[in-house]
């Protein structure tokens, strides 16, 4: 009985494994090889949907997936930390209730975060954020209706929502760091940013890469914001499209499930590429492995 | 010396002050948009102005009324698939993660090897298949559609192999020796003291089911299948008639969240950062 019994615990997950994760990988893997639209008989057609991906449409999914990807980690890695360093350090009144304020975004659906982002950055030169530039001198944007500004709107959105998310992330780990370092550093005469940059970044090391890693993975996969501020996945001119909503409009508005899947393929080479490289980093298999 | 930690108090305490604000801001729009006419915030967008002439409370009656109640069943629906997908995330990972955790086997490994690639994938990537399957099982604008796909989460495998690595192995063992069997020992033993694991999962995994937004859309087809999130989105519509309902409707969707989180906010982001755990 002890010899079967793992494989009925573990049985689930292997059909599940089989049944909704293998084939439809290999599925999305052969159909990118072929051609097809809606509901036809797929056409083997080689490697003819790869080429087509090299479209404007397509490289304008990818620049802006990129650039979300980017700007959005260059913000939510190292701002959260310093603000867990300052919620940290006592010098913080009642931080307790100013972590709780910073997490509450992390609940809600993107729907509903969607509705505030879309209406506030509204091109209304009355609306909430046209009246802000409009003190410092700047005129009225049409938010969404420009690449540049989209980005903004975009990375602004995923800051809100994941900054108080990475702050308690960083906040578990520095609780891990020994008080007699600092105090042993003060000692030897090292100010806080001495501190911070040689005790508490080396410190917090595997959750920066951590966070650094779900901040890529997040922004290569990032559509629903996207979806909700344009209500669609096709957007004037492309400027909101992202490799996701890419696949989603060719898959569903057009029917286009070659180029949907090649399309689903590379971002999944892409991903998987990315992993490759952290997992050779932190390597938690073996780490955990007891 | 003393001046000087007050200054850095004020300062410190006034930067993560104005993350907070902005953190909350968009509640406060919209919950105060939530009483005016929907169509004022669709043509105008969200403004800072506060003229409470407009201001009613109908726009929260309408939640009962529209559509036959659309609202309603739309909640109702995001209950249950909530409910459903908690329960059988919870019995299935708990089960998967648990076995991965105390049993030595051949293959062992490599399942847990799986569970991290099944956990780098975006499954944004298999939208398409995931559909095209659900449809050949004639399970389009169905629960079980929305369910199936991720019945085993393996964030949830993949935190319970933690959590259950961590316990006494001693435990398995007297049960052997009063004669119980392996699933006895799972069930009776096991799972009673897991029980600080359950609950961080229910948080992770409910969140995840009540704010889900793109799969549910391509499964559920008819408005009165729908979920909140998606229901709220479809009044979004250049011809909707619907707009007042939806500022009162998104408000009403966050509102038990937050009740709870308020009430228990240490575990809430215990849970939360539970997703987190790595080694």
């Amino acid at each position: 009985m002890i010899k079967i019994a793992p494989y009925i615990f573990t049985a689930p997950f292997i059909i599940y494994f089989l049944v909704f994760f293998i084939y439809p990988i290999t599925q999305t893997f052969w159909q990118s090889l072929c051609q097809q639209t809606g509901f036809s008989a797929p056409k083997f057609a080689g490697l003819a949907n790869y080429k087509l991906l090299i479209d404007d449409y397509f490289i304008m999914a990818v620049q802006n997936s990129a650039i979300y990807t980017f700007f959005t980690c260059l913000i939510l890695v190292p701002l959260p930390l310093l603000l867990a360093v300052l919620l940290d350090s006592k010098f913080v009144a009642k931080a307790d209730a100013f972590k709780g304020a910073l997490f509450i975004p992390a609940l809600t659906s993107v729907v509903m975060a969607g509705l505030f982002f879309k209406y506030a950055f509204s091109s209304n030169p009355a609306a909430l954020m046209n009246t802000l530039i409009a003190r410092l001198g700047i005129p009225a944007q049409g938010w969404l209706e420009k690449r540049l500004t989209t980005w903004i709107v975009l990375v602004v959105f995923c800051v809100w929502k994941w900054l108080g998310v990475n702050i308690v992330y960083y906040l578990s780990a520095l609780q891990t760091i020994s008080r007699d370092l600092y105090e042993a550093a003060t000692i030897d005469g090292a100010n806080a940013w001495q501190r911070f940059l040689h005790i508490t970044v080396p410190g917090v090391k595997p959750t920066i890469i951590y966070v650094l890693t779900i901040s890529i993975y997040g922004g290569f996969s990032m559509f629903a914001e996207a979806f909700t501020l344009f209500n669609s996945a096709r957007t004037p001119g492309d400027i909101g499209a992202t490799i996701v909503s890419y696949i989603y409009a060719q898959g569903f508005n057009r029917n286009n499930f070659g180029l949907a899947s090649a399309a689903g393929i590379t971002l999944l080479l892409g991903v998987l590429i990315i992993n490759i490289i952290q997992l050779s980093i932190t390597d938690p298999v073996g780490k955990s492995d007891t | 010396m003393k001046k000087k930690k007050i200054g850095l108090t004020f300062i410190s305490t006034l930067i993560i002050a104005v993350f907070s604000i902005i953190a909350l801001m968009p509640f406060f729009f919209l919950l105060i948009s939530s009483f005016k006419p929907g169509s004022e915030m669709i043509r105008n967008g969200l403004q800072f102005k506060f003229d409470f002439e407009n201001y009613r409370l109908v726009n929260y009656g309408l939640l009962g009324t529209e559509r036959d109640g659309i609202y309603i069943k739309w909640y109702i629906n995001s209950i249950l698939i909530m409910v459903l997908q908690v329960g059988t995330g919870l019995f299935f990972s708990s089960l998967v993660g648990y076995g991965l955790a105390k049993y030595r086997f051949k293959g062992r490994n490599l399942i847990f090897g799986l569970v991290l690639v099944v956990m780098m994938v975006p499954v944004e990537i298999l939208i398409l298949p995931l559909y095209k399957e659900i449809n050949s099982f004639n399970m389009i604008d169905t629960y079980p559609g929305v369910l199936l796909p991720f019945i085993v989460p393996a964030t949830g495998v993949f935190f319970f192999r933690q959590f259950a690595s961590g316990l006494p192995s001693e435990i398995m063992e007297s049960g052997r020796i009063d004669g119980c069997g392996e699933f006895g020992i799972f069930f009776r033993l096991m799972m009673p003291i897991m029980l600080p694991a359950y609950g961080a999962m229910t948080i992770l995994l409910a969140m995840g089911s009540w704010n889900a937004m793109v799969w549910p859309m391509i499964v559920l087809r008819t408005s009165e299948m729908q979920t909140l999130p998606i229901g709220l989105q479809s009044l979004l519509t250049p011809y909707g008639n619907n707009y007042d309902m939806l500022l009162s409707g998104a408000v009403m969707s966050v509102l038990p969240i937050m009740i709870i989180f308020l009430l228990n906010q240490k575990t809430f982001i215990a849970g939360m950062a539970a997703g987190s755990v790595k080694g």
